[in-house]
């Protein structure tokens, strides 16, 4: 079949803000979003700039708005979106090149909550144990791969960049509730600041636009009231 | 290439005496919606559905604020729906007004009429006197 994909295109050397770019591609319906952005690139204009790494759901790394919606183009496939299919890269991020963005500021506010075991305690004769409850209570955040689609699907990031944003929030409380952390305390005074967790006003963007699932404001809304039990 | 320097690493201070303000707001909406939802239906029912607003008279304010016990309805419902309000603006203001500038005016802006409305409403509680 013949498929019709609009691609927003942005080239820094030549343009001054981005353009609509339509092609015709022929196309089985179980491809993939990312198959198509593939034969645009290899067959027909090599200028095409986009990011993929594994092209499986894994690495985070193709997030784009695709019809409106934030999604990885490696997981969705083209019989599941209805054409015209039109790609744009993520919002609230400068995009650098097409459907490239830069995302220093998004990895910035999530190196910002420390987000890595912190314990001095010794660990003992073995690891650190842990029992499958207190595994459970942040099950749902280790799934985050830091594709970007929740904090760019954000009302609020779009128009106040200097909010941490759900990815960050999803990746402190990862470790807020793990019992083997010691620097919950420490995360928790972080994300009660202006633009913190409570920047969040439960839009719910984030948690319909996470590749992975994760309940992303359910989480945002868990760091709020651990915030409330520390003070 | 632009060098990058890399004094984020390690060990973060940790962040002490940080200020408390936007959790106790984002609590206190919480708990000013719980009760504004009691107080505002109380205070539809008894001014739209069991009075008609038609035939409210300076006799039926007088008589309700007789009591203290009104007067306090009436101040936490001023009270609570004024603080309630202007929490809400406040974000909705810092939200949507990227300028710095202009953002800082309409909040000035916000909270002098707010405060304004407030003192009015106090004043008129506290110091009504029914004239005979």
């Amino acid at each position: 079949m013949n498929v019709k994909v609009n691609i927003l295109r942005y080239n820094p050397e030549t343009d001054r803000k981005g353009h609509w770019e339509e092609y015709i591609l022929e196309a089985d319906p179980d491809e993939r979003i990312l198959d198509l952005l593939h034969k645009v690139k290899w067959f027909d204009d090599g200028s095409l700039a986009f990011r993929r790494s594994c092209a499986h759901g894994v690495c985070g790394s193709d997030a784009m708005v695709v019809n409106g919606e934030n999604m990885l183009a490696c997981q969705v496939l083209v019989k599941e979106v209805s054409t015209p299919i039109k790609i744009e890269p993520i919002r609230g991020l400068p995009v650098i090149k097409d459907l490239v963005v830069n995302m220093d500021s998004f990895f910035d506010s999530y190196k910002k909550v420390m987000p890595y075991l912190v314990n001095d305690d010794e660990p003992g004769e073995r690891e650190r144990l842990q029992s499958p409850e207190d595994r459970d209570r942040f099950e749902d955040t280790t799934k985050c791969i830091l594709c970007a689609a929740c904090t760019t699907s954000c009302p609020v990031f779009w128009t106040a960049d200097t909010y941490v944003g759900p990815a960050a929030i999803v990746n402190a409380h990862r470790f807020v509730f793990d019992s083997r952390d010691n620097a919950s305390k420490q995360r928790l005074e972080i994300l009660k600041d202006v633009d913190g967790a409570f920047r969040c006003r439960t839009a719910f963007n984030c948690t319909s636009a996470c590749p992975r699932g994760i309940q992303v404001t359910k989480a945002i809304e868990d760091v709020k009231r651990e915030t409330l039990t520390i003070n | 290439m632009k060098s990058v320097k890399r004094t984020d690493w390690g060990r973060r201070t940790p962040p002490i005496g940080g200020s408390n303000f936007e959790l106790y707001a984002w609590f206190f909406m919480r708990i000013s919606g719980l009760f504004l939802v009691l107080l505002a239906a109380g205070h539809m029912f008894i001014m739209h559905v069991f009075n008609d607003t038609l035939n409210l008279d300076y006799e039926f304010v007088a008589a309700r604020w007789d009591t203290p016990y009104w007067r306090t309805f009436d101040w936490l419902l001023l009270t609570l729906s004024i603080l309630h309000g202007t929490n809400g603006l406040r974000i909705v203001m810092h939200d949507n007004i990227a300028n710095k500038t202009f953002r800082q005016l309409a909040l000035y802006g916000l909270y002098f009429t707010s405060t304004a409305f407030f003192v009015l409403g106090t004043y008129v509680l506290v110091a009504f006197v029914r004239e005979v």
